[in-house]
């Protein structure tokens, strides 16, 4: 075991933990420990663009931007959190360019810009060109200009770190414990601040766009050690995967004119959303796509899915502003974008819930009261700034914009604050963890309960949901749970043992899973991505609120989940009945 | 609807037909044995799935010693570089039916950086590259108000060198790097010139001078392996090309 010493520890080298590092990098002792190469992360697969009331292209402002945040959320959003992220929103896209974002350029050399969903003039009068983009590789070059910068600045990574403990001493953050993959040693990282920027959970369901990588390390990490998770039952599913495979297609793809058909060529979203049509936000868009696959109008022998049809669009807008998505169509379904429509079905994309910050990014660890010394951003946390259903765009804003905000603050901290000593035996959890894993001869395999998981969580926890369903999953979750005490894995070895680190993960999604099936199912009402056919409409009286979760251990060591709620904080904007 | 070519009726096929695909893989780890060993693993694939879904399939059904690097699974991220019937491709980027199925499909390593265990290789030369080009945007005087205004014109200039995803299937296919572990390869050259030829920056002449080096672009020897191996189509030669003329001509 080595020990090491930092005032700041950033997990995780996305969007937004580097982001925070090219901050505290400037003002702090600072390292980055990255389960992978920083570029690797998958803030460089998101591809339509980053909203910012710049108005370069037509009449706009952050108010408008707030607004649209507020409502696409369903009225869950903190509306103090997103008036900061869309004032701050315009300065996060300036910075960027000044470190180098290519993005694509308007007639008078401007930052171009272009419609996205649920982006709109005034208060949901029509569309909006807001999304500031670099044709559809916005995510990409954000990944790849903040790790340049991180190179400028010296930014001091330990590439495949394995972050797999938090440690809290005396009510203070004391540092975390990491897994070396190279070498299989344990690494112990005394810090005064730490900030948590590792990511989202999207590999508890099978049909999905996320990375096998995101496994949700951070959250479970921090439930593990008692700390409440925030609105889990809130996971979006994005309207446009590539059918059965699940890898995205920007929702760009419809800001630059592309349309939703069903098997009878019909542009249903009409039906839908009258007056943002195919434009509506995601959670409208997907339930769309799935009644019109139930009620028989979906494409394909099966009926199991929908077009997106970019058929209509000259080949050189394709080729100059969605060149990625339509090479995705052309690689893995043998198709040609400028002929064919693309057969897409709705994706597992995004967990709006997280770790609770507030605006600073500093956790809490109840509805009031933070853990000092402890941070996270992106979209491991929740601030709450996408409610029950994120907007387009808005993640690699809020990447950027609570990025910063949490490595100026963790670095501030980390000036005035000293070291907590570390508890003893700091390794011990960690060191039982791996030492169990390897150790063990039962005869459950990961691949295996990973597959049964995430095929009741899109059969049970999906778009449409009801009780029952969500009886079902967290009864398959508890005894997936019971068959995971009984995991095995082959590879016994030291050095680079990805054996090993896949059951680690599959540990984190079962806990996780869990959480969402359950708070989903205390949730008997409709709000944004959390659909109940058996509650079919949202109910402000009893659920205008957070979701807090928390693991619960016994005496016996058995585990359970206590829910427990947290107001909403409205500023401007009054709930209101939500169409598009 | 009624445009429906035979590609997406395929596309769409229903009841696909699985086939017996035998990958044959260079194992490697030295906690077990100091030399590499080819193995053959068979298993029945849909021949349009991606040469990652038969390596995780080996993972997870056959052995689960098998070590690779993967992430996003559908090109994007760079982490599954490796040589796949002798060529540097990405295994989640490539489709079984594009690698000749009926035959033995070969797997191993990416060439010129140290193999730690079967498909994983040491990366740190490569970044290390990568840093020494000064990979950021460099510019004097005060920052303006609002954007650095550039013409859609000057920002296509350099399109094709943001694309990289420093997967390093350019830099481990060029057989100068593999005989010459110093030579700064492709994808830093590739960086550079993303940079070289960006209206905004003034940091040319710094760049230019480092890869003006004798382990610089003039070690280059025009074989097109880096632009045959590149998944994201960039023209990796023809980039290497252009800062060798930036060099003599001091224009770009």
């Amino acid at each position: 075991m080595q020990i090491h010493q930092y005032d700041t520890v950033i997990v995780g080298a996305g969007g937004a933990g580097m982001r925070a590092a090219i901050e505290s990098t400037q003002r702090s002792r600072t390292a980055v420990l990255t389960k992978l190469y920083p570029t690797r992360s998958h803030t460089g697969a998101a591809q339509g663009g980053m909203c910012a009331a710049l108005a370069n292209v037509e009449e706009d402002n952050w108010e408008w931007h707030t607004f649209d945040t507020v409502k696409g959320g369903d009225y869950l959003v903190d509306q103090d959190a997103a008036e900061i992220m869309c004032k701050e929103a315009i300065d996060a896209v300036l910075d960027l360019e000044k470190m180098g974002l290519p993005f694509s350029r308007t007639e008078q050399g401007r930052i171009d810009q272009r419609r996205f969903g649920g982006h709109s003039r005034n208060h949901g009068e029509a569309p909006v060109r807001r999304s500031c983009y670099a044709a559809d590789r916005t995510g990409h070059m954000i990944l790849q200009t903040l790790f340049q910068n991180c190179v400028k600045h010296g930014v001091e990574f330990f590439n495949e770190f394995y972050v797999l403990d938090l440690l809290i001493n005396e009510g203070r953050t004391a540092g975390v414990v990491a897994y070396e993959l190279a070498t299989g040693e344990i690494h112990v990282f005394q810090a005064k601040a730490v900030v948590f920027a590792s990511g989202g959970t999207g590999k508890m369901f099978k049909v999905s766009s996320n990375a096998h990588t995101l496994t949700g390390d951070g959250q479970a990490v921090a439930y593990r050690r008692g700390l409440p998770l925030e609105d889990m039952e809130f996971f979006q599913f994005h309207p446009t995967g590539i059918w059965r495979m699940g890898i995205l297609l920007t929702e760009g793809a419809r800001g630059e004119g592309g349309i939703l058909r069903n098997k009878d060529g019909e542009r249903f979203m009409e039906r839908y959303a009258p007056v943002m049509k195919d434009l509506a936000s995601r959670d409208v868009c997907s339930r769309a796509i799935y009644t019109e696959i139930r009620e028989g109008r979906g494409c394909g022998p099966d009926g199991d899915h929908v077009y997106l049809d970019l058929t209509h669009l000259p080949p050189e807008q394709l080729d100059a502003k969605l060149p990625d998505i339509t090479e995705f169509a052309r690689t893995y379904l043998g198709i040609e974008p400028y002929t064919d429509p693309i057969p897409i079905q709705p994706t597992a994309h995004y967990a709006m819930g997280g770790i609770p910050t507030n605006v600073e990014g500093e956790v809490l660890r109840n509805n009031t009261d933070v853990v000092p010394g402890l941070y996270a951003a992106g979209e491991v946390a929740c601030v709450s700034v996408h409610g029950a259903n994120r907007l387009g765009t808005n993640s690699l804003l809020d990447i950027n914009v609570f990025g910063r905000r949490a490595g100026l603050a963790a670095a501030g901290f980390a000036d005035a604050n000293d070291f907590v000593p570390l508890p003893e035996n700091p390794e011990q959890l960690v060191q039982n963890l791996v030492d169990s894993l390897r150790e063990s001869t039962g005869t459950e395999s990961v691949a295996q309960i990973r597959k049964e998981l995430q095929e009741s969580m899109d059969a049970n926890a999906m778009v449409y949901r009801t009780g029952a369903t969500l009886k079902q999953a967290v009864e398959d979750i508890a005894a997936l749970k019971e068959r995971y005490k009984n995991v095995s894995i082959q590879d016994k070895g030291f050095r680079y043992n990805t054996d090993l680190l896949e059951a680690i993960e599959l540990g984190n999604l079962l806990d996780l899973a869990e959480v969402l099936a359950v708070s989903a199912l205390a949730r008997e009402e409709s709000r944004g991505g959390h659909y109940r056919e058996d509650f079919p409409t949202r109910d402000d009286v009893k659920f205008m609120q957070h979701t807090m979760a928390y693991q619960e251990v016994a005496a016996d060591g058995s585990t359970s989940i206590r829910l427990d709620y947290k107001p909403v904080v409205t500023t401007r904007y009054q709930p209101m009945e939500r169409k598009y | 609807m009624e445009k429906h070519s035979a590609a997406l009726d395929a596309a769409e096929a229903g009841g696909t037909k699985l086939i017996t695909v035998t990958v044959r893989i260079r194992r490697f780890n030295p906690e077990e044995h100091p030399d590499p060993v080819w193995v053959d693993y068979q298993l029945e694939m849909d021949p349009k799935e991606r040469v990652l879904d038969a390596l995780n399939k080996i993972k997870w059904e056959q052995d689960g010693t098998l070590t690779y690097r993967r992430s996003c699974a559908h090109g994007i991220c760079g982490s599954d570089a490796m040589r796949i019937n002798g060529r540097n491709r990405l295994a989640c980027k490539t489709l079984l039916k594009d690698v000749n199925p009926e035959k033995p499909i070969t797997i191993e390593a990416i060439k010129g950086l140290t193999v730690l265990k079967d498909l994983i290789v040491d990366m740190d030369p490569f970044f290390q590259a990568y840093k020494d080009v000064m990979p950021f945007l460099i510019t004097k005087g005060n920052e303006p108000t609002r954007e650095r205004l550039q013409s859609a014109e000057d920002r296509e200039r350099f399109d094709d060198t943001t694309k990289c995803i420093l997967c390093a299937a350019c830099t481990s296919s060029c057989p100068v790097f593999w005989n010459d572990g110093q030579y700064f390869g492709p994808a830093a050259i590739v960086n550079a010139h993303r940079f070289i030829f960006d209206s905004r920056d003034e940091g040319a002449e710094q760049r230019l001078e480092i890869l003006n080096d004798r382990e610089g672009v003039w070690r280059c020897r025009t074989t097109f392996n880096c632009s045959e191996a590149c998944p994201r189509g960039i023209e990796v030669t023809k980039a290497i090309q252009e800062v060798k003329r930036a060099l003599v001509t001091r224009r770009f």
